[in-house]
C-alpha cells in the first residue's frame, strides 16, 4: 500500500471530489523522491541552447558531467554549446577558493574557442567558499572584450523556477547591444522554445509564411548577436512561460515590448499561437496569410490523425511534466486522439495553473504538484492509465507497470511542436500504446486482463 | 587535509578546466552500491538536484527505476545546518518505502558547510531505539558514506559506500556467536555490469562454498517486468550476509586501485583476521586465471571442468582471430581498474593501446599501465585526470583503429572516424549496457567477439570487393 506523506496531502487533488486549493510552489518535502531538479538545472536548461556561447559550470565535476549533452536542442551552426566545461573544483579550491581557477579556465577557454559570450554557472558551494564570481567575470570581460555573465544558480537557493529567473537575468544583459541592424515592423522574438529536435525551425517557418520576421530566438538555436537586437522586435511571443516570463517582463519594463503567452503543442494552441501574433499586428495581409497557413496545415493534419484516433479512442493518459503550460496543451492534444487525461501534474505549477487544469479535465482526474514515483505509480494503477507522458525519470515507472510512454521532456529527439509535431506526437503515442509487447507484461495481465 | 589537498592536481594535466568529463562525482558511486544492497534506498544529503541528476544518469544506463531520496537543502538549511532536514528525510523515507536500510551520502554542499552527519545519525539511532523499546516498529539500518563531490570520482564514492556498509554491519550478526557456520567467502566486486554480477554468481556457485557478493545489483538494477509496483526493486546483498562477512575464510576484491582508507577487505582483515586478496578485474585470460586461482586458494576446491572448457574455447577463439587483431591500435578510457583490465586483455591479442586514460587522479596509473603494456612496440600515452576533449586532441596523431569504452566516447570516435566498441559504464545510446558481459572467461569471449568482429567489419567495408567470406 502506497501512502501519501502528510506534508504532501494537499498537493494532490481529485477533480470533482476535493474542494481545497491545491498546495504548490513549496520546496520539496525532505525524503520524498521528488522528480524536480535544482536551481542550477533551471538555469542550465534555459541557457544551454545559446549555441555560440561558452557555458562554464563553476563547481565540482558532477553538475557539468550530469548535464553534458543532456538536451535535444539543435543548432544550425555552432556546436560549442554541446561541450561540457567545468572548473572541476577540487579540495584545494574548496579550501583556498576557486577564483584563480575560474579566471584561468575562462581565459584558456575563450582563447581556444572564441565564443561570442560566456556564461558562468555558480553551483552549490561557490558562494560558500567565498568566490567573487562577479568580479572574475567582469575582469575577464574587460580583458577579452566579450560579455562574461555570471549565472547565480546555486542549487539549494530555491527551486528550478529560481534558476529560470537567474538565467533570464543573465540573458537580459545580452539584450540591447545591437542598435544598428534593421528590424522589420512585423517582427517578433520567440521566447521559451529550445529547438528540441529542430522544433523552432518548424515554428519559424510558419511565421515566415505569415510575413513575420523572427528577430531572435531565446534560446532555441540561439545566437549572442541575435539576442543583442531582440529589444527592437515589436512583440515577445512566450512559450514555456514558466521559464521565460521573467525575461518578457523585464523586456516590457525596459524596452516597452509587449508579450503574449502561447503554446506550440496541439492543434488549437498552435493555431492560436499564430493567430494571436497576426491579430497583434492587425494587418489584413498577415491575417489572410495566417488563415492560409493554418488551413493548409490543419487540413493536411486532421485526416492523418484519423487513423491514429480510431485505434486510440477511449484510452487513458497520465501526464507528469515540468511546466503546467505544457500539461494544458497535452490535455487538449490528447483529446484529438480520443484519449482522456486521468492524471495530470507538474513540477512547478501555480495555483492559477492548477485551477485551469481543474476546468479542462474531467471529474475524477487526479491533479498533482511535485509528485514522486510512488504516488505516480499508485495514481496510474488506480486510474487505469494506458499511457504516461513525462521524461526519462518517469519512463521506467510506466514501463515496469506495463503502460505506454511518450517522452515530452527536454531530452526528446522527436519534434513535437507545431502541426507537424502534433503528427509526430500522435505517431509516437500510437506506436507505444499499440505495440504488441504489452500483452506479455505481468502487470498488464493482472490489472487489465491483458492488453486487449 | 591540506597536504592531501595539494596533491589533487596531477602533473599530467595540461589544461585548467575539464572539458567533457571522463568521470562522475562521488555520490553517484555510493548510490549504485546502496541500490545493490537488499531493501536499501540511497538518501543524498544535499540539494534536490543531486539526487535527480544521479537518478536520471543511472536510469539512462540501467533503464530501471532508481529511486534516490534527498534531504533537500534550502538556503536556510545551508546557513543553519541540515540536521532537521536529514531527520525528516529519514523518517519520511522510512514511512514511504519501509526499507531494510537507508544509505546516506554527503555532497559537496553538506561537506563544505561542515555537517557532522555521523553524529546526526548516531543521535537519530539512539532516539529511535528508545522508540523501538517503547513498542515502535523495527527501523532500517543506516549507513553513511562521506562523498564530497570535490574529492575523487564516482569510484571513490563506490568504494566508500562498500566500506561504510561493511564496517557498520560485519561482525554484528547475533546468530554467529552460537551457531557453527559453514565456511564462506566474501567477494567485493568493482563497478561492473548487472550481467557481470550474474556471472560472478555462477562462478562463485561453482566453487560450492556459500558466499557474500557485495554489492549485488544484478537484479535490483536489471529486473524483470513487474506484476505489482515494487517500492524498491528486489534483489541486492542481504544484510544478514554482510553481517557474516567478518567470519569468512577470505575476501576477494576485484580491482587494485582502491585507496586503503576505503578498502573494506583491509578493514575485515585488520578487525577480524579475514584474509584479504585483491586481484585485477577478471578480463582477459591471465586476469581471469588469477581470479580463479584465488578462488581455489580460499575455497580449497578446484576449478570446475565447465570453466576450463570455456577457457579452452576462449583460447581457441583468440587463435582463430589473431590475425585480425595483431598490431591494431586502440584508445581505452574509463575507471582505472576497468581500463587496466581491458588493456591487459587487448595486449593478450597483440592489440596495442596507444592512448590510455582515466578521469581519476592517480599516481600509480601510468606505471601500472606501462607494466601491462611492456610489449607495446611504442610507449602508449597514458593520462590520468583526463577528459574527452584532451583525449581527442592527443589522439589525432596516434592513428588508432578503434575506441573502447563507455558511450561517452562517442564524439571522440566520431571525430576520429573510427568505431566505438561500447563497454563499461555508462551506455546511454544503446540498449542493454547493463547486460554487457565483461568478466570471466565468458565475458572475455564476449569482448573478444566484439573487438574481432569490429576489426573484421572495418576490413570488409573498406574493401572494394566486400568479401562475404573472411
Amino acid at each position: 500500500m502506497i501512502e501519501i506523506l502528510d506534508e504532501r496531502k494537499r498537493q494532490v487533488f481529485e477533480n470533482g471530489k476535493d474542494s481545497y486549493n491545491i498546495a504548490c510552489g513549496k520546496a520539496s518535502t525532505a525524503g520524498s523522491v521528488s522528480q524536480r531538479a535544482c536551481v542550477f538545472c533551471g538555469s542550465r536548461v534555459v541557457l544551454y541552447p545559446i549555441a555560440d556561447a561558452l557555458h562554464l559550470v563553476h563547481g565540482p565535476i558532477g553538475c557539468a558531467a550530469y548535464t553534458w549533452d543532456i538536451r535535444g536542442s539543435l543548432s544550425s551552426g555552432s556546436e560549442l554549446y554541446r561541450l561540457s566545461f567545468s572548473t572541476d573544483l577540487r579540495e584545494n579550491e574548496v579550501i583556498y577558493g576557486g577564483e584563480k581557477k575560474l579566471y584561468a579556465s575562462l581565459v584558456e577557454l575563450i582563447d581556444q574557442y572564441a565564443p561570442k559570450a560566456a556564461f558562468v554557472y555558480s553551483t552549490c558551494i561557490v558562494g560558500l567558499i567565498g568566490d567573487d564570481v562577479d568580479a572574475v567575470c567582469a575582469r575577464v570581460s574587460r580583458e577579452k572584450g566579450i560579455p562574461v555573465l555570471p549565472v547565480f544558480s546555486e542549487g539549494f537557493k530555491g527551486t528550478k523556477k529560481d534558476g529560470y529567473r537567474a538565467a533570464c537575468e543573465a540573458v537580459f544583459k545580452l539584450v540591447g547591444r545591437d542598435n544598428t541592424t534593421p528590424v522589420s515592423p512585423f517582427s517578433i522574438n520567440i521566447l521559451g522554445d529550445f529547438n528540441l529536435a529542430g522544433e523552432i525551425w518548424i515554428i519559424k517557418e510558419y511565421y515566415r509564411k505569415m510575413g513575420i520576421e523572427v528577430t531572435s530566438c531565446i534560446t532555441g538555436d540561439g545566437r549572442v548577436d541575435e539576442i543583442g537586437r531582440a529589444h527592437k522586435a515589436k512583440l515577445n511571443v512566450v512559450q514555456c512561460s514558466g521559464s521565460m516570463s521573467y525575461l518578457a517582463k523585464m523586456m516590457k519594463e525596459t524596452y516597452g515590448i509587449p508579450f503574449i503567452r502561447v503554446s506550440y503543442f496541439g492543434i488549437e494552441d498552435m493555431s492560436s499561437a499564430l493567430y494571436d501574433v497576426a491579430n497583434f499586428f492587425d494587418n489584413k495581409e498577415i491575417i489572410e496569410k495566417t488563415q492560409k497557413v493554418v488551413l493548409e496545415e490543419v487540413s493536411t493534419l486532421l485526416p492523418q490523425l484519423e487513423s491514429f484516433r480510431r485505434d486510440l479512442e477511449g484510452k487513458k493518459a497520465a501526464i507528469y511534466v515540468g511546466g503546467s503550460f505544457k500539461a494544458f496543451s497535452l490535455v487538449k492534444a490528447l483529446r484529438h486522439l480520443g484519449i482522456q487525461t486521468v492524471v495530470v501534474g507538474s513540477q512547478t505549477g501555480t495555483q492559477e495553473d492548477y485551477n485551469y487544469l481543474k476546468e479542462i479535465t474531467e471529474e475524477g482526474t487526479i491533479i498533482c504538484d511535485d509528485t514522486n514515483p510512488l504516488e505516480l505509480s499508485k495514481f496510474i494503477l488506480e486510474k487505469g492509465a494506458d499511457l504516461l507522458i513525462g521524461g526519462v525519470k518517469e519512463r521506467p515507472i510506466a514501463y515496469k507497470m506495463g503502460i505506454a510512454f511518450c517522452d515530452h521532456n527536454h531530452e526528446r529527439k522527436e519534434a513535437l511542436a507545431g502541426f507537424e509535431g502534433m503528427l509526430n506526437f500522435s505517431r509516437e503515442v500510437h506506436s507505444s500504446i499499440m505495440s504488441p509487447v504489452w500483452k506479455y507484461s505481468p502487470a498488464r495481465i493482472k490489472h487489465a486482463g491483458g492488453a486487449e | 587535509m591540506i597536504a592531501e589537498a595539494i596533491k589533487t592536481k596531477s602533473p599530467s594535466r595540461s589544461y585548467t578546466s575539464t572539458r567533457n568529463a571522463c568521470k562522475l562525482c562521488a555520490p553517484f558511486g555510493a548510490c549504485i552500491v546502496f541500490r545493490g544492497i537488499s531493501g536499501c534506498i540511497p538518501l543524498i544529503h544535499g540539494s534536490q538536484g543531486c539526487s535527480t541528476y544521479i537518478r536520471r544518469y543511472g536510469i539512462s544506463h540501467f533503464r530501471e527505476p532508481i529511486d534516490i531520496a534527498s534531504s533537500n537543502f534550502t538556503e536556510s538549511t545551508a546557513i543553519f545546518g541540515g540536521r532537521d532536514n536529514l531527520e525528516l528525510a529519514l523518517s519520511n523515507v522510512t514511512r514511504q518505502y519501509k526499507p531494510e536500510a537507508i544509505g546516506v551520502t554527503s555532497t559537496c554542499l553538506s561537506e563544505t558547510i561542515g555537517e557532522n552527519v555521523p553524529m546526526y545519525i548516531a543521535q537519530y539511532e539512539k532516539d529511535r531505539s528508545e522508540r523501538e523499546k517503547n513498542g515502535g516498529s523495527k527501523e532500517p539500518a543506516l549507513f553513511y558514506a562521506s562523498t564530497p563531490s570535490y574529492r575523487g570520482t564516482h569510484m571513490d564514492g563506490f568504494h566508500e559506500a562498500i566500506y561504510s556498509v561493511v564496517s557498520k554491519l560485519a561482525g554484528t550478526s547475533v546468530a554467529s556467536e552460537n551457531v557453527e557456520e559453514p565456511k564462506h567467502l566474501n567477494l567485493i566486486s568493482g563497478f561492473v555490469s548487472s550481467e557481470d554480477l550474474r556471472e560472478l554468481h555462477k562462478i562463485l556457485s561453482s566453487f560450492e562454498m556459500p558466499y557474500t557478493l557485495l554489492p549485488d545489483y544484478s537484479e535490483s538494477l536489471d529486473g524483470g517486468s513487474w506484476e505489482e509496483y515494487q517500492k524498491l526493486p528486489k534483489g541486492g546483498t542481504p544484510l544478514e550476509s554482510i553481517r557474516r562477512m567478518s567470519s569468512a575464510v577470505g575476501t576477494i576484491t576485484l580491482g587494485e586501485s582502491i585507496p586503503r582508507e576505503h578498502d573494506a577487505s583491509a578493514w575485515l582483515e585488520s578487525n577480524f583476521g579475514v584474509k584479504a586478496a585483491r586481484v585485477p578485474m577478471p578480463i582477459g585470460i591471465e586476469n581471469t586465471d588469477a581470479f580463479f586461482s584465488q578462488l581455489t586458494e580460499f575455497t580449497g576446491r578446484p576449478i570446475s571442468q565447465k570453466w576450463m572448457d570455456v577457457r579452452g574455447r576462449l583460447i581457441d577463439a583468440y587463435i582463430d582471430g589473431h590475425k585480425y587483431c595483431f598490431g591494431k591500435k586502440a584508445i581505452v578510457y574509463g575507471e582505472e581498474d576497468f581500463v587496466l583490465a581491458i588493456c591487459s586483455f587487448l595486449s593478450e591479442l597483440g592489440i596495442e593501446p596507444v592512448l590510455v586514460a582515466t578521469g581519476a587522479v592517480s599516481d600509480s596509473f601510468k606505471s601500472r599501465i606501462l607494466s601491462i603494456l611492456k610489449k607495446n612496440r611504442s610507449e602508449p600515452l597514458v593520462m590520468d585526470d583526463a577528459d574527452f576533449v584532451t583525449m581527442l586532441e592527443k589522439a589525432k596523431d596516434l592513428s588508432p583503429d578503434f575506441v573502447m569504452g563507455s558511450s561517452k566516447g562517442f564524439y571522440l570516435a566520431k571525430n576520429l572516424e573510427i568505431p566505438l566498441i561500447r563497454c563499461g559504464f555508462p551506455i546511454h545510446d544503446r540498449m542493454g549496457g547493463h547486460r554487457i558481459l565483461h568478466l570471466g572467461y565468458r565475458g572475455t569471449l564476449n569482448l573478444f567477439d566484439l573487438v574481432c568482429n569490429t576489426l573484421m567489419q572495418i576490413k570488409q567495408s573498406s574493401s572494394k570487393i566486400g568479401y562475404t567470406y573472411i
